[in-house]
């Protein structure tokens, strides 16, 4: 992995980025910064001094951290220095060869897809990119694809199944871009075809929410066989704040509607709709670049190489029952009617073999 | 199912009365004649938004809708509660549509073709897909496929349901393999798309027929019209989103008349050869 990154600037976190219930932490590590100056120009020694800062730092952002409300799980998925995709396309890849186009109209700077070299294995890495500074920020959308950024990521897909290299989707999207273009040229269709195409392609694909987990933009890439979201990432069916808008009647109660959405990684491994939850750094991906990128890597590269045991055949079709008995909480009201009904019980009983999470199998039957 | 005035009111999209003014081009109409044209405003043309029962029996052959899975029910994955729960909402809503969930699947004929059939209900929380509907699409599409019959969705969304949360995202994906299957197996799908068609519904299983039908003035998209409105900041060109709109664009085949509905699945059927 290479060492430069522009995504967090370790130790110096500037007041501008911190999050409400960040200050106190950042009070700490400014002091920090204030002793070690002095230190350095008046040659006192205040060593002591930082060290128990230090700790009680630590132990704050520990605190704070265990306890995150799902509403601060957004804000810290959200955060303004948190890695973005081209910060862990530097960390992670030894090699990145961008692929550009959807060969029907144009390229999205929103969804960045081009063969990489992870952890030693050759791979077609898709993602989303929100852009670090206002000029790229805008550029890229926000991160929000068009119809365009999507058929490009299907043709990326289709060249790795071609080739049989593995497909690698970093998601962090607060969903499709929502505007006249985008529906002109079918953004609803570009979605469904890739998740159609998806559930049936012949490599192994694997997914992880590095940040936003935004609804049908975030999951046009992301029907995978192995499906990581990490620690204060987040993935929901909608932002909280439209939630909160349609339930609510107001965007103010979005804390109540992140609440709600059961949005967090804890919350979606409970359910059984995630594969694992991946580490990151005290204190957020954004305090730790380097360390959280090597956490993705290593879950990559597990991942992968549990994969490329199994045989093509047998990957589609494990993907495919996968999916079909993904997210099946229903009741049968009718007990001991027709034969529908047993189809229904069988199943179930099949999904709660498989589930990892007793707690989370299906109540059906 | 008779349907007298006071029966249809919360499940047809019509003001009550004997006489109404359409909501669309505010003529007088009798209430008669508007059911006898299949809630088509027969001055203006508007469509108005109908149930899944009042659906089933416009395009099928009489008395051949045979439901699968009836009696499937959402159990709350989240223990949703926005101003109400969840829980109360379902029993509301099923009280008063007499539904249980916002789609019917089954086997019919129509004009004398068997097909397998699913038609989503606006009653019910607009339609919106959760647990229960990504189950019956699914098995509907299975179903398609062990029987060899035409699998025909007549859809009606506004997309995943809020309060089912990630557990509905997921059913695009499932829906959308099952209707993959669908389409190894070399199994015909017509969509049938009605107003609204919007959201994660059209972002999945919608968008993926063979052919694609729609009823004059729909609602297609992806995002809502007020959000797109809100992001923009602009006036949103007239007709947006609308059918028409779609055709023009090349997302629909063929905009289809309420009462053309059945004759023209008949058509495509057979040209598909199923």
């Amino acid at each position: 992995m290479s060492t430069q990154t522009s995504a967090a600037d370790n130790g110096a976190v500037s007041f501008k980025y911190m999050l409400e219930f960040e200050k106190p932490i950042a009070k700490m590590e400014q002091e920090v910064l204030r002793l070690e100056a002095d230190q350095a120009t008046s040659g006192r020694d205040y060593s002591e001094m930082i060290r128990s800062i230090r700790e009680q730092l630590d132990a704050t952002l520990k605190q704070a951290y265990s306890n995150l409300t799902p509403w601060e799980n957004v804000q810290v998925a959200r955060h303004p220095k948190r890695p973005l995709l081209r910060d862990y396309i530097r960390m992670l890849c030894k090699d990145f060869c961008e692929l550009h186009g959807d060969r029907h109209i144009a390229d999205d700077r929103a969804l960045v897809c081009g063969f990489a070299r992870i952890a030693g294995a050759k791979v077609m890495l898709i993602g989303h990119h929100k852009g670090r500074d206002t000029k790229e920020r805008i550029e890229c959308n926000f991160g929000c694809a068009h119809p365009e950024g999507y058929r490009k990521a299907l043709r990326c897909m289709k060249l790795a199944e071609k080739f049989h290299v593995p497909v690698v989707a970093l998601i962090d999207t607060p969903g499709a871009y929502p505007g006249v273009a985008s529906e002109e040229r079918g953004i609803a269709h570009a979605i469904a075809v890739n998740l159609m195409e998806m559930s049936r392609l012949r490599t192994p694909f694997v997914a992880c929410v590095i940040g936003e987990g935004g609804s049908g933009g975030a999951l046009g890439i992301a029907v995978a066989d192995q499906i990581a979201v990490m620690e204060y990432a987040y993935y929901s069916v909608i932002s909280p704040e439209g939630c909160a808008g349609i339930l609510w009647k107001s965007a103010e109660h979005a804390a109540r509607a992140a609440n709600a959405l059961k949005l967090t990684p804890k919350e979606l491994r409970r359910l059984n709709l995630i594969d694992a939850v991946i580490e990151e750094p005290l204190g957020g991906a954004h305090r730790d670049a380097m360390a959280a990128a090597r956490s993705v890597e290593t879950w990559i590269s597990r991942s992968l190489q549990d994969l490329s045991r199994v045989k093509t055949e047998t990957l589609v079709k494990r993907r495919y029952d996968r999916l079909r008995n993904l997210g099946s909480f229903f009741v049968n009201t009718a007990e001991g009617a027709g034969q529908e009904q047993k189809v229904v019980k069988q199943r179930s009983r099949k999904a709660a073999s498989v589930s990892a999470a007793p707690e989370a199998t299906p109540a059906a039957g | 199912m008779a349907e007298t005035p006071t029966q249809t009111r919360k499940n047809v999209d019509i003001p009550e009365g004997l006489w109404i003014a359409c909501t669309k081009c505010s003529q007088m109409l009798y209430r008669r004649n508007l059911e006898e044209e299949l809630h088509v405003c027969y001055e203006c043309g508007h469509h108005y938004r109908i149930d899944a029962r009042t659906r089933i029996k416009q395009l099928v052959d009489p008395g051949t809708f045979e439901e699968f899975l009836p009696s499937l029910e959402s159990s709350d994955p989240l223990e949703f509660t926005d101003r109400i729960s969840y829980k109360e909402r379902l029993a509301g809503v099923k009280k008063e549509s007499g539904e249980s969930e916002a789609i019917l699947v089954g086997k019919a004929f129509i004009k004398g073709r068997g097909v397998i059939l699913g038609v989503m209900n606006p009653f019910f929380i607009m339609g919106s897909m959760g647990s229960v509907v990504g189950e019956k699409v699914s098995a509907a599409a299975e179903r398609a496929v062990k029987d060899d019959l035409p699998l025909i969705m007549v859809t009606c969304s506004g997309g995943a349901r809020m309060m089912e949360g990630m557990v509905s995202l997921v059913q695009m994906a499932k829906t959308s393999a099952a209707i993959a299957r669908l389409d190894e197996a070399g199994g015909l799908y017509i969509v049938v798309m009605t107003d609204p068609t919007t959201a994660g519904v059209a972002a999945s299983f919608a968008f993926l027929g063979d052919f694609t039908l729609a009823e004059p003035g729909a609602l297609i998209g992806f995002a809502g019209p007020r959000v797109i409105a809100n992001t923009i900041k602009a006036v949103l060109p007239e007709g947006f989103q609308r059918a028409e709109f779609m055709l023009e664009h090349g997302y629909v085949d063929r905009i289809v008349h309420r009462k053309d509905l059945r004759s023209e699945i008949a058509r495509l059927i057979d040209y598909a050869n199923k």
